[in-house]
């Protein structure tokens, strides 16, 4: 990863706001759309985004993501401030999830997010402290 | 084709995003679970879903599909349709099932 950053942007995502989920993503999109980057890239970037989000909206308490394109690689992430991940490998199997039955109705909760980001990922990493909060990190390579 | 003229031929009522008529309907996803759609759906599908909340609009602008069918008779809330006028995101009701929905639409020629 290069020095030079080409563009960098901060999100504040609420809990339970429901109405205003998919904002920051939407953003993200219009920019690396803006910046030219390729549509594949732009449509992973976009999945990435939308799960990081929708997950800091029905899973914690709160949280920011970040969004930093260089050159050679777009970097989106976030960080909350709990609950944190009992057990990590369980959360990233596909079709897990302890979302409850208000984002369940809402077609939320398929267990199919860290899944998704991880798939769309060049580089995906995941660190979280039960009790604490969680960090993720996913990177998309250009060319 | 585009939406306006699948509008006419399907027989649905638009609720939102006339702005995004011109939009072409390439193919159809059905889904309910909006993490498969984000995954599944491609660019230009026309998406059936029973889902009316205001996170569809986000989900279709994100994957770019053509317009949106709420089907079952189920009524798109307000938000909704404000967020969709705003991206420009066409969406219909139809108490028609996804089936007979689908049904319509390989009519079409939309497949
Ligand atoms: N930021 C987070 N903080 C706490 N728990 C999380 C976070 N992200 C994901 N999880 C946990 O991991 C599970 C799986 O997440 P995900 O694959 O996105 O599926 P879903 O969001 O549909 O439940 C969630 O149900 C939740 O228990
Ligand atoms: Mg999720």
């Amino acid at each position: 990863m290069t020095e030079e950053i080409v563009a960098s942007f901060d999100y504040q995502i609420e809990k339970d706001d429901f109405k205003i989920a998919g904002s920051a993503s939407s953003h993200i999109k219009k920019i690396l759309k803006q910046l030219g980057l390729p549509n594949p890239l732009v449509r992973r970037a976009s999945i990435i985004a939308y799960e990081l989000e929708i997950n800091l909206v029905i899973h914690t308490v709160g949280g920011a993501m970040h969004l930093e394109v260089h050159p050679n690689c777009v970097v989106i992430s976030t960080e909350d401030m709990g609950p944190g991940i009992e057990d990590v490998d369980q959360a990233m199997t596909e079709g897990y999830s302890t979302a409850n039955d208000t984002a369940r109705e809402m077609g939320f909760g398929a267990g199919m997010g860290l899944p998704n980001i991880r798939r769309c990922s060049d580089e995906f990493s995941i660190r979280s402290t039960f009790g604490t909060g969680t960090w993720i990190r996913s990177e998309i390579h250009v060319g | 084709m585009k939406v306006s003229e699948m509008l006419v031929r399907a027989e649905l009522k638009q609720v939102a995003g006339e702005s995004g008529n011109g939009n072409e309907i390439q193919g159809v996803y059905i889904g309910d679970l909006l993490s498969l759609v984000m995954s599944r759906a491609l660019e230009g599908n026309l998406w059936i879903t029973i889902q009316a909340h205001e996170n569809i609009v986000a989900v279709a602008s994100l994957v770019d599909v053509s317009a949106i069918v709420v089907a079952e008779g189920i009524h798109v809330e307000v938000d909704t349709i404000a967020k969709a006028n705003e991206l420009d995101i066409p969406i219909f009701e139809s108490k028609a099932s996804a089936f007979e929905l689908s049904k319509t639409m390989i009519e079409l020629g939309i497949q």
